[in-house]
């Protein structure tokens, strides 16, 4: 497998403060990538520097062969990378279907109405509810609108960003489930979550952060099975 | 009745113009949180050039023709000031705080009145407005009512203005670029957005109504000074306060009440009781406006509409 998106030696600062301390990683074409780690570890910045939100202190950042951490935010969309932020920031005052196209803002294609479809298949209760402002959606309706609306952009590359965040065992299951339906419709994702277990379980490839460094790396399944990730991370002793 | 009637007419009048500047001050607040307090000149520009594209280009022609013309020129002269002011002035600030854009705009004011007075010729004294067929000459006379020409222009451009600028926000993929800004600038650029170039379109939309103002505002007084935007841009900037900052149909609302309430109030404080009426008439109307809309925000700070970023009510 081709790396989709390299990352080499990434330093993200807010202002002194280093946040992320120099990681490196790759995602795959195809695969599902899980970043998990402590509150605070540096996993939501990471993802914010990839889309370009951020800029970093040094490193480099590649997706495809090209080196984006230069580029403006608006232009990596383009490029193939879809972020569905944590919090889902879904735009509450426009309905469930502005919110879906714009997250296909970047397009010219005609293939927008197609790809609408098929995120009201995927998620039938946007469809319902097309008509609706989104900010009287539920989180769990919340984050399948903002994951529709990531997908709207037709990505290469998906970072979701703790979508199971607040939502009922359910509604996790659901949005889990969803994930590997992407990445079987040939979606690469990159996936931050707390929830280790339903994350490892699904992943390729998990990396483990904490303050700022990786200091784990392995298969999903060899994650899920060390000891250091059961005692931390999925709350064995 | 009749007096009444037609202080409604005059309210609406001057109302309209208060509307099509306040939209400005409230559509580039709504994207980035700035009081753009140059936008007055804005205004007064759009103003300048109608009039130079009549002098120069349309050899002072009064046919009803030329006025589409002095239109464009003068929205080209509003949004060209308005879009080179963004660029140079506003976007070197766009991440320093709140206060260096807000002194800067109010530097960018008087430099702007400055240029027009020593630039544009004869420009240190009051100019004459050319006076367009149709849209000037004998009033039309309702009952007792007497409407200029001019009033109805102004109120027609807004209806218009207004109702193009709906549809724009509402209907097309850039508005609805727009909204996605004002609520969440962040997201908005993971969705693809360029926020800068929506940050442009915002102020260029405001531009364009200020330059359909300032040929409103030539029309009705048949002539105009470099001096022009200040009043008239504090007065709408105070509408736009009213209506709820940030939000495009409670700047045109305030206009509205504004307007209507300064005409009646210029009216009928002149009869009030125990000799108060030294206190009325035209020379009080600022100081009664004012008072109003200091009450009115003591009771709904957030304006009548409702102040959020640029939104549909
Ligand atoms: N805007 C900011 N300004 C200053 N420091 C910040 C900012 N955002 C994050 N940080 C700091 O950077 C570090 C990494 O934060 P980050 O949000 O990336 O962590 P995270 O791994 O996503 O945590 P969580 O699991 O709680 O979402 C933290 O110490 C945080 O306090
Ligand atoms: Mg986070």
């Amino acid at each position: 497998m081709s790396a989709l998106l390299e990352i080499k030696d990434l330093e993200v600062a807010y202002g002194k403060i280093l946040a992320v301390k120099g990681i490196s990683f790759t995602v795959g074409e195809g695969e599902v990538v899980c970043l998990i780690g402590t509150n605070g570890a540096g996993k939501t910045t990471t993802l914010r520097t990839i889309s370009g939100l951020l800029r970093p202190k040094s490193g480099e950042i590649w997706f495809q062969g090209t080196r984006i951490d230069k580029v403006a935010a608006h232009e990596i969309v383009s490029l193939g990378v879809a972020h569905s932020p944590e919090g889902r920031r879904i735009f509450p005052r426009l309905t469930v279907e502005e919110n879906l196209l714009l997250g296909a803002f970047s397009r010219n294609d005609g293939g927008i109405k197609n790809d609408l479809e098929a995120a009201y298949d995927l998620f039938p209760i946007l469809r319902e509810r097309a008509k609706q402002p989104a900010g009287t959606f539920s989180g769990g309706e919340q984050q399948m609108l903002a994951m529709g609306r990531a997908m709207m952009s037709r990505p290469k590359l998906l970072m979701l960003d703790e979508p199971s965040m607040g939502l009922s065992p359910l509604m996790m299951q659901r949005i889990m489930t969803t994930v590997t339906t992407l990445q079987q419709q040939g979606t690469t994702i990159l996936l931050v979550e707390q929830n280790a277990q339903a994350a490892l379980g699904r992943s390729n490839k998990g990396y483990v952060l904490e303050v700022g460094k990786v200091v784990l790396s392995g298969s999903g399944q060899e994650l899920l099975h060390d000891d250091k990730v059961r005692k931390a991370y999925l709350g064995e002793d | 009745m009749d007096l009444f009637m037609q202080q409604l007419v005059n309210g609406v009048t001057l109302g309209s113009l208060y509307a099509l500047i306040a939209v400005g001050y409230t559509v580039v607040y709504g994207i980035v949180q700035l009081i753009n307090f140059a936008h007055g000149e804005v205004f007064m520009i759009g103003a300048f050039g109608a009039l130079g594209t009549w002098s120069y280009l349309l050899g002072e022609s009064t046919s009803i023709w030329v006025l589409p013309i002095m239109i464009i020129g003068a929205v080209a002269a509003s949004t060209g000031t308005a879009v080179i002011m963004e660029r140079f002035a506003y976007r070197p600030l766009r991440h320093a705080p709140r206060l260096a854009p807000l002194i800067t705009a109010i530097g960018v004011s008087v430099f702007l009145q400055e240029a027009v007075r020593l630039f544009y010729p004869g420009a240190k004294s009051k100019l004459p407005f050319p006076q367009i067929d149709v849209v000037t000459g004998p009033a039309f006379k309702l009952g007792g009512v007497v409407i200029q020409r001019a009033a109805l222009f102004t109120v027609i451009a807004l209806v218009i203005c207004a109702l193009l600028l709906w549809l724009f926000v509402n209907r097309t993929k850039l508005g609805r670029g727009m909204l996605a800004v004002s609520q969440d600038p962040d997201t908005a650029r993971l969705m693809g957005i360029n926020v800068d170039r929506i940050i442009v379109v915002a102020f260029a939309l405001g531009a364009i109504l200020a330059g359909v103002a300032g040929v409103a505002q030539g029309l009705q007084n048949s002539n105009i000074d470099f001096r022009i935007g200040f009043l008239a841009g504090l007065k709408a900037f105070t509408a736009a306060v009213l209506g709820g900052i940030g939000n495009i149909e409670g700047a045109v609302v305030g206009g509205l009440v504004l307007g209507v309430v300064e005409a009646l109030v210029t009216q009928y404080t002149q009869y009030l009781p125990f000799g108060l009426s030294a206190f009325g008439g035209s020379s009080w109307k600022d100081v009664w406006t004012f008072a109003l809309l200091i009450l009115v925000l003591v009771f709904r700070p957030q304006g009548l509409m409702g102040a959020r970023v640029v939104d549909r009510a």
